[in-house]
């Protein structure tokens, strides 16, 4: 399939570009035809082989070929464009030492295919393309004139983003101050007593058509943005809130024209002029979007801030010089230098040095984590203690933050149930309103009093101006925005909106004992010593003989060992026997660590009580030599320190907490009644725990299961929500909706409070949006008429309109206040 | 008169339900299915605002904001699970890995910009 654009000319309506779309589709080998009849150009598919000239030919045959045939050259040059589109590319250049350098700069990439507009800033050193063509390019380019380039980061545009943010705001407000400088006095002249009415004949009339020329200024001008996207959004049969505007203030101008250049046809009592109304609602509805553009800044500071997080620069080590490039430049395998005090640029492994790292911008942890050789180290945390240098492990869009970054967007964009019927009325909301606006308009016809046609004209436009489609699509979407940002500020990712409203109403949570109550890692917790011994000799011992084992059970005893910086001593004949334990011999004597009944079995003697060990959930491991005991070492995996608090918020919350483990009855017991939890399910195979959740939903419950592991996923995917916590497994957090970056349990608790305060704003605003247009559109159709005897501003309804969606964003930014409670001690 | 403005008002609302609801945009005007698209978001609406794509392919997605209006933002691709952030006057690139057969609308946060993905 091959693209072909071509020039046309003469072609101004749809029905110009049927006849070109009938003719070329006539060709053998066209299969898709396309006219864009503001650039006067046909975007052509077709087989390779059709001939080119024979589709200009047909293009000249029906009447539209083009005047000047240098313009198809343009049209090519544009194709090439349409292929890639243009984009502008900011690079930074190295190298340029002269302002004569700018000008070979410019000319290189100018000369780039694909470009059209190419400018460098000396004093940056950095160069802005505009073209289609990719950066590498026009990173060639500028290196084959001599010079070094790199692309710069997008996100290095923030004040550029802000700019013009700020220029729209400025805009909105001049539309404000246009709208209402002419809408503000002659809304004052009616209400003071002023003449609204045209007679035919007088002065006034002339002066009215001075004012209805100027609201048409006025409409043409600040309101030029509502018609314009009324009329695109009518072409593509779609209604908007534009629509709505339009068709307001156009029918409210429009009426009063007619009553000024003909006021004859009307009733006398209809003669009554509108003028003020188009213009402060243009003027009112200008001031409503630009109080939506500032409160709308902050909903998504979140994404922002954590934008923000990443390094500009990274201390690359290449040929034993360090240097300092582009983060963009970094490749996977480099070796990088970070110093205290300096941002991690990209995800990798430590090489050498030992520091502390600051990681609560990714996982809401406060305390700073020690790093040393063997540990990875993320992009965009702070390096605070000593020097590191590290491997890049990952770089630009595979680092955790940039995923971190990319999941939170995609959750920000999604929807919880709760929104579906808003969503549902969205998509019939504008049309359903034009029609309550003519079946107002009729029944004031028919059925209201003089001067009905006035009353029809105020029934319609109000009805059409006080409706709110925004309030109502904005309910959903605004809250879940700050309140999945709020949740990564805690280092907690949400990654549906469903997540949101589940996790608000479960009420049991099961919570994987390894890793999720416990540290996950056995540590020593108690050496119980025979008479004669000591506990550092013992653990010396143990340690020595343990020194070739890679068990985590010796990986407890051996840190230790380290801990108590004991030294080692050489074990030899070591021999680990799978289900009992390792024997050795050190300095000539035979040593043994393992189980009770294998030691007894031995012909050892135990004479040492392990209960105190076993109560506590420890494993006890029984140390001796040739013929007697010489102690027990309790190995036991710890509850994280706060997992018993984050455990009572849960409780608290009102939630039924189960512990399952595969660990017998009597060590789960000991756990569970140190992390305070209310049942235990013990002894459970992990390929059985997706299978205890499934049983405890079918009692009707709702469900939050909390694990870490890769045997935790099948339970993490058929609980009502998974939580994957910590450095959870891919496979892990992939079965999971929410994961927490943070190892605390209070990830769990804080993610449930958020998604209730996001909840709990969506239905505000929901309820909010439908009251509103629920309560505004009757009484703007004149419901109140006779009890009032009066009906409804078209101006009042302009201002209710525009405050309307504005309280939805700003109720949404409440949100970012919100701060999870802990518990009170 | 009485008859003629009544009668007026019902065709208009019986307009607006055919122009709104019932007819839809041409569908014969097919256009040519690349994978690879490029959508201004301008004055309130996506152009093109219907985009066919075929199944299990890759659809790569060029929106063009030109729209400061803070409505246009983001994108959300409603059913496929998609959404992005438009920076206003940059291109953003949307790419829908394996769109499922099916209609999908695609809008924006508030649905007053709406355009429809098929894919088939």
């Amino acid at each position: 399939m091959t693209q072909h654009t071509l020039s046309i000319s003469g072609a101004t309506c749809q029905s110009c570009a049927r006849k070109i779309t009938d003719a070329l589709n006539a060709l053998s080998g066209v299969n898709g035809v396309q006219v864009d009849l503001d650039n006067q150009l046909v975007l052509v598919s077709a087989e390779p082989d059709t001939p080119i000239d024979q589709l200009r030919d047909t293009i000249v045959e029906a009447g539209y070929g083009p005047k000047d045939p240098h313009s198809e050259m343009l049209a090519q040059a544009a194709s090439s464009a349409a292929a890639h589109p243009v984009t502008d590319i900011t690079l930074n250049i190295t190298g340029a030492t002269c302002a004569g350098c700018v000008r070979t700069i410019e000319e290189a990439l100018r000369n780039t295919p694909g470009t059209e507009q190419a400018e460098m800033n000396f004093a940056d050193r950095t160069a802005r393309v505009r073209t289609s063509s990719a950066a590498s390019d026009l990173i060639q380019a500028v290196q084959d004139a001599g010079y070094g380039a790199s692309e710069a980061r997008p996100e290095d545009d923030g004040s550029e983003r802000e700019a013009r943010e700020q220029a729209h705001y400025k805009q909105l407000l001049t539309h404000m101050w246009l709208g209402l400088g002419l809408g503000v006095p002659l809304m004052a002249w009616g209400l003071l007593g002023g003449d609204m009415m045209v007679r035919p004949g007088e002065t006034s009339q002339w002066v009215w058509l001075g004012i209805g020329l100027a609201t048409l200024a006025v409409l043409a001008t600040a309101g030029r943005h509502f018609f314009i996207g009324a009329w695109k959004a009518f072409n593509n049969h779609n209604a908007n809130m534009d629509t709505l505007i339009a068709l307001g203030t156009g029918a409210a101008w429009l009426y009063s024209m007619v009553v000024v250049l003909m006021p004859s046809v009307l009733p006398e009592a209809a003669r009554h002029v509108y003028f003020e109304a188009s213009a402060m609602i243009i003027g009112l509805i200008n001031l409503g979007q630009a109080l939506e553009v500032r409160a709308r800044g902050k909903t998504s500071a979140a994404v922002k801030r954590l934008l923000d997080l990443g390094a500009r620069t990274a201390r690359v080590i290449r040929d034993d010089k360090e240097m300092d490039v582009p983060v963009e430049q970094v490749r996977t395998g480099e070796r990088l230098r970070v110093r205290p005090g300096e941002k991690i640029a990209v995800d990798g492994e430590v090489q050498e040095g030992q520091s502390r790292i600051d990681e609560s911008m990714l996982t809401g942890e406060p305390m700073p984590v020690e790093k040393s050789v063997g540990d990875r180290v993320s992009a965009g945390t702070l390096n605070e203690g000593g020097t590191l240098i590290y491997t890049a492990t990952a770089v630009g869009r595979d680092t955790a933050l940039a995923q971190i970054v990319a999941m939170v967007k995609k959750a920000q964009g999604s929807k919880p149930p709760i929104g579906r019927l808003a969503d549902q009325v969205s998509a019939v909301f504008v049309p359903t309103i034009m029609i309550i606006a003519v079946a107002a308009a009729l029944a004031w016809f028919n059925f209201g009093p003089e001067p009905r046609l006035t009353h029809m004209l105020i029934s319609a436009t109000t009805v059409l101006i006080i409706a709110c489609p925004c309030a109502l699509g904005l309910a959903t979407p605004m809250s879940v925005m700050v309140g999945v940002g709020k949740a990564a500020e805690h280092g907690i990712l949400i990654r549906q909106g469903d997540a949101l409203q589940t996790s608000s109403k479960l009420d049991t949570i099961v919570l994987d004992k390894t890793g999720t109550i416990t540290e996950g890692k056995p540590a020593v917790t108690a050496i119980l010593c025979a008479e004669g011994e000591e506990e550092n000799g013992l653990l010396q011992l143990a340690a020595s003989l343990e020194s070739g084992s890679e068990h985590p059970l010796a990986m407890a005893i051996l840190r230790e060992a380290e801990q108590r910086a004991l030294p080692l001593s050489d074990a030899s004949q070591f021999q680990a026997l799978n289900g009992k334990g390792v024997t050795a011999f050190i300095n000539g004597q035979r040593y043994r660590l393992g189980n009770r009944r294998w030691l007894e079995s031995e012909g050892v003697t135990v004479s040492l009580s392990s209960d105190s060990l076993t109560q506590k959930g420890a494993t006890p491991l029984f140390l001796a030599d040739e013929n007697k005991l010489l102690g027990i070492i309790g190995v036991a995996d710890r509850i994280k320190h706060d997992s018993r608090e984050a455990i009572a918020r849960l409780r608290d919350a009102g939630l039924t907490v189960i512990m399952i483990t595969g660990d017998i009855q009597a060590s789960a017991n000991a756990i569970a009644a140190e992390a305070g939890v209310d049942q235990v399910m013990a002894e459970v195979l992990p390929e059985d725990k997706a299978e205890k959740v499934n049983a405890l939903q079918q009692e009707g419950r709702t469900v939050a299961m909390v694990g870490d592991g890769i045997n935790d996923a099948p339970a993490l995917a058929q609980a009502d929500v998974g939580f994957a916590i910590g450095t959870g497994t891919d496979v892990a957090i992939e079965s999971a909706s929410i994961t927490l970056m943070g190892g605390s349990l209070h990830g769990v608790a804080d993610a449930m409070a958020i998604s209730s305060a996001t909840v709990r704003n969506i239905k505000q605003n929901l309820f909010g949006a439908f009251i509103y247009n629920s309560l505004g559109v009757p009484v703007a159709a004149g419901v109140l008429y006779p009890l009032t005897g009066s009906l409804l501003s078209p101006v009042i309804a302009g201002a209710a309109m525009s405050l309307s969606s504005v309280t939805v964003v700003t109720n949404a930014n409440r949100l970012r206040l919100f701060k999870p409670a802990r518990r009170k001690a | 008169m009485s008859i003629l403005i009544n009668l007026s008002g019902i065709i208009l609302a019986g307009l607006i339900v055919w122009w709104f609801w019932l007819s839809k945009p041409d569908k014969r005007k097919r256009p040519d299915v690349t994978g690879e698209t490029t959508v201004i978001v301008e004055n309130g609406v996506y152009q093109p605002g219907v985009i066919h794509a075929r199944a299990g392919q890759p659809l790569t997605l060029h929106f063009d904001r030109r729209d400061p209006s803070p409505c246009a933002e983001q994108v959300i691709f409603h059913g496929l699970e998609a959404s992005e952030f438009l920076d206003n006057g940059k291109v953003t690139t949307v790419t829908l890995s394996n769109p499922p057969r099916g209609e999908y609308r695609f809008t924006c946060q508030m649905q007053m910009y709406q355009g429809r993905l098929i894919v088939d």
